[in-house]
């Protein structure tokens, strides 16, 4: 069990949001200070690691460009919860060991309160008590994301340990 | 004893099973698929491939299943883009890579014309368009460059069996009306997550008639409904095609099974293509559609054809058709970018460049451009519409413009009054 620091976005948050095109020369470290300016300037700035992003349907629209996913990794963010999410950024997430929990209550959360998180059985916990459960996810993408992503499962599967 | 009955499989099923060494599967198995062919271009592809096989120590599965396309930071405007095109080119080289196309055109159109997707492939893209493929009776879908080193290093690739949503067009378009605009039109009623990554299958006797590269329009903008994939079986018309791009099998293939049998369960939604009117899309998503009309007293800076959606030689051709002996209006900035060096040399050969240059137009390299905002840039506050496949805020490199996305016969009409306008007025 975790506690975590809720930042709240809207709906159809884009991945061209998330990872600016016209910082995609950069690195993740030139691009993550920029994740999220046009929607909440203040974000990338702010957020502390450990923290959750709570937002509304259809999360990670748009591009393949996984640096969408890997600037949240990089500011530390630990999980994004969403009623949706777009199918190419679910798998773009879990290869890079970001944790996405489904439920139609993602919503509810509010801007800056903290949840608890149970990994084992995906349920997130309010101050208030009340409780969401978020919907099953396979477990060998649970095991990518405890591994810390696709590239450090390649690593032991190569052999080189982690 | 009651006859056993095998249930009927969708082409997404079919092509599946065929990529996990299946007869049949069911929708929601998660299946261990062999990857065909992976293409990657000079963003997604080498440099950040390039380091992560390296610290692996591991090597490419199999070369003759890999194409790599310099498109996105073609030609190099600055040293970050010579840098990063430079690492793609070096690495090709390093690795022998036996398919690379540099700087002739968009990864999404320089793939087909080269021959490389047939109908019964299973096939991964380093970028979101990839399900153009589709067009082809191929499984294709875009993924993520660490998932990309994942089919570098094993050759194989996940996928969950998706229900298929199919989206028959009876009758067929009017003049004027576009690919294009069914596909607009679909975004906009299903919205951009709409295919929550199912696969769509497009079909009726409104696509059966369109060319292979309006059927890639339907298939690649798959993307912008949420799609993995957009399908449509083979026939005929991909049979020609390939032909044409140099796949001499093409004459004997056997596509007939490469279709949705009538008793699989699938959702169906029906269109008429006859009476369906240009789609606009309004800033800042693709889904925010609606007939032209509804914008006729928006105001036009620049017009752009581009993008592996917009600016193939049909396309060309449809721009063409309105500019005919027209000049844009006074003001409007016209910007041309063909999306591959083979569609612009027989755009040349039909004298289609030379009614867009003599309309006005500013001939851009065949390569992703502005649409992605990585190549080129959108002036700030500028009214733009384009054949492109997103505008989100700030995707062509300016927060402040608003783009509207259309037709290139709406563009066109468009450029010429300089306001957004219906193209069936100009051509009737």
């Amino acid at each position: 069990m975790s506690t975590h620091r809720v930042w709240t976005f809207g709906a159809d948050i884009d991945t061209d949001a998330m990872a600016p095109g016209a910082y995609m020369k950069l690195g993740i470290e030139g691009i993550a200070p920029h994740c999220l300016e046009s929607v909440r300037p203040e974000f990338a700035a702010s957020v502390q690691p450990g923290a959750v992003i709570a937002a509304g349907p259809n999360f990670g629209i748009g591009s393949s460009r996984e640096q969408a996913a890997a600037a949240l990794v990089q500011l530390g963010v630990k999980a994004v919860i969403a009623p949706s999410f777009s199918g190419l950024f679910f798998r773009n997430a879990f290869n890079l060991g970001l944790l996405l929990l489904t439920t139609p209550d993602a919503e509810q959360l509010e801007e800056g309160e903290q949840v608890e998180l149970d990994l084992q059985t995906l349920r997130l916990t309010r101050p208030s008590g009340e409780h969401f459960q978020c919907e099953p996810i396979p477990e060998f993408l649970l095991a990518m994301v405890a591994a810390g992503g696709l590239m450090n499962q390649l690593r032991q599967r190569q052999g080189r340990g982690v | 004893m009651s006859q056993l009955q095998i249930p009927g499989q969708t082409l997404a099923q079919k092509l599946l099973a065929t990529s996990a060494g299946r007869s049949q599967v069911a929708v929601g198995e998660i299946l261990n698929c062999r990857v065909d062919l992976a293409m990657f271009h000079d963003s997604s592809g080498p440099r950040r491939l390039k380091p992560m096989l390296e610290e692996l120590g591991a090597t490419i599965w199999d070369k003759s299943k890999v194409v790599l396309v310099m498109d996105h930071y073609v030609p190099e405007q600055d040293d970050d883009s010579r840098r990063i095109v430079r690492i793609a080119r070096d690495w090709a080289i390093e690795q022998r890579l036996p398919h690379v196309y540099d700087s002739i055109g968009i990864c999404h159109v320089v793939l087909p014309q080269k021959g490389h997707i047939r109908p019964g492939m299973f096939c991964v893209g380093g970028d979101s368009h990839s399900p153009t493929g589709g067009a082809f009776g191929a499984y294709m879908f875009g993924i993520g460059s660490t998932e990309m080193l994942g089919v570098m290093v094993t050759g194989e690739l996940w996928v969950r069996v998706p229900d298929t949503i199919r989206m028959q067009w009876d009758n067929t378009l009017s003049p004027g009306v576009a690919a294009k605009d069914m596909m607009l039109h679909m975004i906009g009623r299903f919205g951009m997550n709409g295919g929550q990554y199912q696969a769509v299958e497009f079909c009726g006797s409104g696509v059966q008639a369109l060319s292979m590269q309006e059927r890639m329009t339907l298939s690649n903008m798959s993307a912008e409904m949420g799609a993995q994939v957009g399908l449509i079986a083979p026939d005929e018309t991909t049979r020609e095609w390939l032909l044409k791009a140099g796949v001499a099998a093409a004459a004997e293939m056997d596509l007939s099974g490469w279709m949705t049998d009538d008793s699989a369960s699938a959702t169906t939604h029906v269109f008429d293509a006859a009476t369906l009117a240009p789609q606009v899309a309004a800033p800042h998503s693709p889904a925010n559609t609606q007939p032209v009309q509804a914008f006729d007293q928006v105001r036009v800076d620049v017009a752009y054809i581009g993008a592996c959606t917009g600016a193939k030689l049909d396309d060309l051709r449809s721009a063409a058709q309105v500019f005919k002996g027209r000049k844009v209006a006074t003001g409007v900035r016209l910007m041309v970018a063909p999306a591959s060096q083979q569609d612009q040399q027989q755009a040349e050969s039909e004298g289609i460049m030379t009614t867009l240059r003599e309309a006005g137009a500013e001939v851009l390299p065949t390569a992703c451009g502005a649409c992605s905002g990585y190549g080129g840039r959108i002036p700030d506050g500028a009214n733009v519409i384009a054949t492109t496949a997103r505008n989100f805020k700030g995707r062509m490199g300016s927060e402040t413009a608003q783009v509207y996305l259309a037709s290139p016969y709406t563009v066109a009409a468009s450029a010429l009054r300089g306001l957004i306008s219906d193209p069936r007025e100009i051509l009737a």
